[in-house]
């Protein structure tokens, strides 16, 4: 891959590892008069340059690359995206498992600090939405850009940047959870280096998108590029307004967020409800409107619904993240607000997902045929299924019953295995034949397979959640004849066993669904199509096709 | 509108700009009034601040993910408040850096577990849960009472926390590993730091061990100090559930 970067590049990116590696050596050195679990970083940082540099070294004094690749788009960073993210579902859907059995036997795990559960839910939290997400959205964006912009990526670096870079800050949260580094800000754990770090990363993702529309020979921006751009902005507003803090010293990892109590309360949820919004929803949702059409060889059904689904979607989204502390001590006004717009938020996240269901018709046959077209349909149905369910318990009253409660885990699971991860995993089973110059996956009956174990576990876990959450809710609020509480918290707890137990065997079906689907994209990667053309040469550039 | 988004789609810089705009005016509107409008958060000239040894304990219920399962938030609601004392004001987490009112009870809440338990209970608890309480789900930390607790920055924690807003004094940051030292010996001079941080500072061995400052010594004073920072949810108006 080293081969395809030009003298120039290989030089920049030897510059780059170079300034990790000194960075690496800085965060090292500079604990080493103060034990600080941030030294361990430092040598992680240190690793990852030295590794990178090895890789790029083995190819460094290659021939250059010829002219001609300008003329094909530059997929060498969206297959090791592909693989990145597979890796990352397998390693954060295992600690997920992990944690779900955890919960029903509280022993089932080693006798040290790292192995505990507080440490490790946020490994499996951003193992899944950072590692398994992230990787997914970057590497599907890189492809759809530059099919919907009819061109290729402006330089060959800056892709290898955003992604390598990205994963090292994934490696980095995910190593500091188990050594004990976190902010306590969900799914924003990382501490501030971690942080800084990604907004590097993040602006130069910005720059490439940016870089890549204005070189576009196709004079609309199509639809899912709209949804890309804004996942990419929003998260990064996002991003840095939730970690504003104050490090207690620059040679140790411990920051003191800038906000405090209600501030911070409202502060992380606009953060926390809008990482859904805009990392979970909107960012999936540019794949789907890419690679849902694409599958199912049919126009987009509405363009003045992707219209009004996109704008609602942006706008809408931003009020609702207050809605996760009704009846505390945020003032109610906010509350009031977060829960109306919550609810009219219904309303274009329904156009978004009927859009996408009505672009099947005349394609049903499909559906029905071909597991990767379901496996997009039917996240399209649980994208609608949620967002119903979120608009739902939004509701002040509906919300006093469900806040605290397994509900909660319930419904970000019906969209994050429902949603999120059947949109990628459609996505992927789309995109890897097409990356590697198949004819089709290796195996179709594996992909119908891991479709039915992922529909499985994903109900299993849904309902077994909707009912550990209702049961312990209403035994939380109920009153015996005398007016006293009937149950202690503790008679709740043993009620939860048999649905912790139920929850925890639906994902491991759909752990299992995922490690059958790297077995899958591998055996496909590595064995070619039966008198298949040559594959180096690749497509030429198909710049007087129509855009896709 | 949909001829002005059909031009508007053509031009990346401007599309750019409209997401950021459109995407800015909801947080703005309910985040930026709450650090304006002084009815947010009630006022308690009696707040105290965190002792060193408190805010130790605190970093440690931070780092073993603790707010994952547990909320310190009591809600407005008469099941809530009879379960876990009178519900939680905005001030009595005003110093909370981060703030940790959490998102799942898969234990209780514990806004107002301070006084509710013995040290000697919380130390057992901590340790191994199911000794205490067999149908408990609790991950166990036998290590915190192995563990020395690391004070010798917690000058710098401090001198952050007033960076952020906090008020602690020069005298405080200054003495800031002493403190928390003195805080679980009570028989050292324990007089420099009732001086700073008020009589009522809970002095003990919180983990039975007289000898040494364990990180269980924090963890458990800090579980001891909550919800006795500030005594305005105690005022008579508050003991009862409304209905807001």
């Amino acid at each position: 891959m080293v081969s395809a970067l030009t003298a120039s590049e290989r030089t920049g990116a030897l510059a780059i590892l170079f300034a990790l590696l000194g960075a690496g050596v800085v965060m090292a050195a500079s604990t080493a008069t103060r034990s600080d679990p941030m030294g361990f970083h430092g040598y992680l940082v240190m690793l990852y340059a030295l590794g990178v540099m090895v890789a790029l070294l083995r190819g460094y004094f290659d021939a250059e690359p010829p002219s001609s690749r300008l003329e094909h788009y530059y997929d060498d960073p969206t297959k090791a995206g592909i693989i990145l993210a597979m890796g990352w579902a397998v390693v954060g859907m295992f600690v997920g498992d992990w944690v779900a059995w955890l919960l029903a036997y509280p022993d089932l795990t080693f006798n040290s600090a790292w192995a505990s559960f507080g440490r490790l839910r946020p490994v499996h939290t951003t193992g899944v939405i950072f590692g398994f997400g992230g990787n997914a959205l970057i590497a599907t964006s890189f492809h759809v850009m530059q099919r919907t912009s009819r061109a290729r990526l402006p330089d060959q670096l800056s892709p290898w940047f955003v992604l390598l870079g990205y994963n090292l800050f994934c490696l980095i949260a995910v190593s500091g959870y188990l050594l004990g580094i976190t902010q306590s800000k969900e799914y924003a754990e990382p501490e501030w280096y971690a942080d800084v770090w990604l907004v590097v990363v993040w602006v130069t993702y910005l720059v490439l998108y940016l870089r890549t529309l204005a070189r576009r020979k196709e004079p609309h921006i199509y639809v899912a590029n709209w949804y890309y751009l804004a996942f990419i902005l929003v998260v990064a507003i996002l991003h840095i307004v939730n970690n504003l803090a104050v490090p207690a010293s620059f040679a140790g990892a411990k920051s003191y967020s800038l906000f405090s109590g209600v501030q911070d309360a409202m502060t992380q949820w606009w953060y926390g409800h809008n990482a859904v919004a805009f990392f979970l929803t909107a960012g999936f949702l540019g794949m789907l409107y890419y690679f849902l059409p694409k599958r199912a060889e049919r126009p987009i059904y509405s363009y003045r619904m992707s219209i009004v689904g996109f704008w609602g979607i942006t706008f809408f989204y931003m009020w609702a993240g207050s809605h996760h502390l009704h009846y505390t001590a945020l003032p109610q006004w906010v509350q009031t607000l977060g829960m109306t717009f919550s609810l009219m938020l219904l309303i274009p996240s329904w156009i978004a997902a009927a859009n996408a269901l009505l672009t099947l018709n005349g394609a049903w046959d499909r559906v029905r045929s071909d597991a990767t077209l379901r496996f997009m349909m039917m996240a399209a149905v649980f994208y609608g299924l949620s967002t119903f369910e979120g608009s739902f318990m939004a509701i002040r009253s509906v919300n006093s019953l469900s806040h605290y409660t397994d509900w909660t885990i319930g419904h970000v699971h019906a969209g994050a295995l429902g949603w999120v991860a059947l949109i990628t995993f459609g996505s992927i089973y789309a995109l890897v034949p097409w990356l590697w110059k198949r004819d089709a996956m290796h195996s179709p009956a594996l992909v119908e397979w891991h479709f039915w174990l992922a529909m499985a576990g994903t109900l299993i876990y849904v309902f077994s959640m909707w009912n550990s959450g209702i049961i312990q809710g209403l035994m939380w609020r109920t009153y015996n004849d005398g007016g006293t509480l009937s149950y202690s918290f503790l008679d709740t707890v043993e009620a939860m066993h048999p649905y912790y137990i139920a929850r925890a065997i639906g994902g491991l079906l759909f752990l299992i669904g995922a490690v059958i689907a790297c077995w899958n994209i591998w055996k496909t990667i590595v064995t070619p199509s039966p008198g298949a053309v040559s594959v180096a040469d690749g497509q030429p550039l198909p710049s007087l096709l129509p855009a896709e | 509108m949909f001829q002005t988004h059909y031009r508007l789609e053509r031009k990346s810089l401007r599309l750019v700009l409209a997401i950021i705009v459109v995407a800015s005016i909801g947080g703005l509107i309910e985040i930026a009034p709450l650090f304006t409008i002084d009815e947010t958060v009630e006022t308690d000239p009696q707040m105290r601040v965190y002792a060193p040894l408190e805010l130790a304990g605190r970093n440690i219920y931070i780092r073993e993910g603790c707010y994952a399962c547990h909320s310190q938030m009591i809600r407005t609601l008469q099941d809530e408040v009879e379960r876990y004392g009178p519900y939680s004001l905005a001030v009595e987490s005003k110093y909370d850096h981060p703030m940790l009112w959490g998102s799942k009870r898969t234990g209780p809440d514990l806004a107002r577990i301070g006084d509710k338990y013995s040290d000697q209970w919380h130390v057992m608890h901590l340790a191994n849960p199911r000794g205490v309480v067999p149908q408990s789900i609790m991950p166990r930390y036998p290590w915190l009472t192995t563990t020395q607790l690391s004070v010798e920055h917690l000058g710098d924690d401090l001198r952050a926390m007033r960076t952020v807003g906090v008020p602690y004094t020069d005298a405080m940051i200054a003495n800031a590993s002493a403190d928390a030292v003195a805080q679980a010996s009570p028989d050292g001079d324990t007089a420099g730091l009732l001086k700073r941080y008020g009589e009522a500072t809970q002095v003990r061995a919180f983990d039975g061990q007289q000898q040494t400052v364990t990180e269980m010594d924090a963890l458990v004073a800090y579980l001891q100090i909550l919800g006795k920072l500030s005594d305005a949810a105690k005022a008579p108006q508050n003991a009862k559930a409304s209905g807001r």
